[in-house]
């Protein structure tokens, strides 16, 4: 257990020294979503009432798109000089990567919804109608569906051909009842019109189980050959 | 070998005809909706048989990861495409029904939007198949059939929030549904007929994925063997 804990620890501290460095991921996330909320809004008249109603849609596609850019790179990084292939054979848990891979990524990805809502509540006219502290949870459970089936997913289509196409293709069909649910969450609580307790149960039950299959077939989906 | 292809050859033949008297024939018209009703006796029996494949395919992909079975791997891609076909022709035959019964094509009904994430999702696990390079590709794929079928209650849980048109179920449905008895007996005809003919295009499909496979191990074992390598030398 401490085992795990320790080469997590490392693996995630280099990668988030090396994008610290590089910045590449979040800097083409970030022009990203902002490419995204501009071009949406001509999409429609962005007043407070109209956007309230939207904005639930709009923010969470933004940045599902967006990470895609991030779990893209999770692991292409580890390709060059066979890096991936020297963690195969060295005793290191495999699901000590996984971790670090995921929770990387969801500091990358959190760091980037952070940055991006001020950018929203800006051009949108956004005003929660509905407590602030839902919309935390709704982000942090949200985000977290994203990336830990995203980082699973990412190790599969980087063993395909064409393995950038390849992520989208199979991590948005499988993550469809994790978008409705935070989408109609945040809609939910920015217009108050009813509860988002049931979204929000929903997405901590696709949460446990996802992270639950991911834990139990990383193994076996790294050491494919 | 060819015995069990004729056997249920012939059996899906004999029970497709019949189904198809029974459906078109037999069965009466229905009081409201006419003789469009009869696209039922298709639309469900492929329902269910495109659910249960995608079942098989489960089971398959686990045994797979578990056993290493080059012959189950090819039973997952018979069962995974050949499910797909059917829930093809499911989404196909619903908004032929749809049309003049509800007068709209499509509507984003829970039934209708949880069949339509199943097919993405097994689209999705096809195009993996296809792109995959070498031996890795069924332990990869087998992993995605599981996210698959894992997500499949929560699909159907999450779509069910919003309101709900497509008709109750009239097979083991609750209290005030079920179907006039010439009804259900043409129902049950068509679905043993698309059961037994969809266990031949199975089967037809899983020897073809296993041929394959073979001529590939012949083909890579013959470039390797020595006569080979002096001629390429």
């Amino acid at each position: 257990m401490s085992q795990l804990v320790a080469v997590a620890r490392r693996t995630l501290i280099k990668d988030l020294r090396l994008e610290c460095r590089s910045k590449d991921a979040i800097n083409s996330m970030l022009f990203f979503s902002l490419l995204v909320v501009v071009i949406f809004s001509f999409s429609f008249d962005p007043t407070a009432e109209e956007s309230r109603r939207i904005a639930g849609g709009l923010i969470w596609v933004a940045f599902l798109f967006a990470s895609v850019v991030a779990l893209n790179q999770t692991w292409a990084r580890e390709l060059r000089n066979q890096v991936l292939d020297a963690y195969r054979i060295s005793p290191a848990p495999a699901n000590s990567l996984f971790i670090a891979k995921a929770v990387g990524n969801f500091l990358l990805v959190t760091l980037l919804e952070a940055l991006m809502a001020p950018l929203f509540v800006v051009f949108y006219n956004l005003r929660s109608i509905g407590p602030e502290y839902q919309l935390m949870l709704v982000t942090v459970l949200a985000t977290w569906a994203l990336v830990v089936n995203g980082t699973f997913f990412a190790a599969i289509s980087i063993r395909t051909r064409s393995r950038e196409i390849m992520l989208p293709l199979i991590l948005f069909p499988i993550s469809i009842p994790a978008l409705l649910a935070m989408v109609d969450a945040t809609t939910q609580i920015l217009t108050g019109e009813s509860s988002p307790w049931f979204w929000i149960q929903l997405l901590a039950v696709y949460d446990v189980v996802f992270t639950t299959a991911c834990l139990m077939l990383f193994e076996t989906v790294l050491n494919a050959e | 070998m060819k015995n069990p292809v004729y056997i249920l050859a012939i059996a899906s033949l004999l029970l497709l005809s019949y189904g198809l008297y029974q459906g078109m024939v037999a069965a009466p018209t229905e009081r409201t909706m006419g003789d469009v009703q009869r696209i039922f006796y298709y639309h469900v029996p492929s329902a269910w048989v495109a659910f249960l494949l995608f079942f098989v395919n489960f089971i398959a992909s686990i045994w797979f990861l578990v056993r290493r079975n080059q012959r189950v791997d090819g039973l997952a891609v018979a069962t995974a495409e050949v499910g797909v076909v059917f829930c093809t022709i499911v989404l196909v035959t619903g908004p032929l029904w749809a049309r003049p019964v509800w007068g709209i094509w499509w509507t984003w009904d829970a039934r209708l939007t949880s069949t339509l994430v199943l097919w993405l999702i097994y689209v999705s696990y096809l195009v993996l198949r296809q792109f995959g390079t070498g031996g890795q590709t069924p332990v990869l794929a087998s992993a995605l059939a599981i996210f698959g079928f894992l997500d499949v209650p929560l699909v159907y849980m999450s779509i069910r929030w919003f309101r709900t048109q497509h008709p109750q179920p009239v097979i083991g449905g609750g209290e005030g549904s079920g179907i006039h008895p010439a009804m259900r007996e043409a129902l049950m005809w068509n679905f043993a007929a698309f059961l037994v003919f969809a266990a031949l295009i199975v089967f037809l499909r899983y020897r073809l994925e296993v041929a394959e496979r073979e001529v590939e191990s012949i083909h890579a074992e013959r470039s390797v063997s020595p006569a080979e390598v002096r001629r390429n030398a």
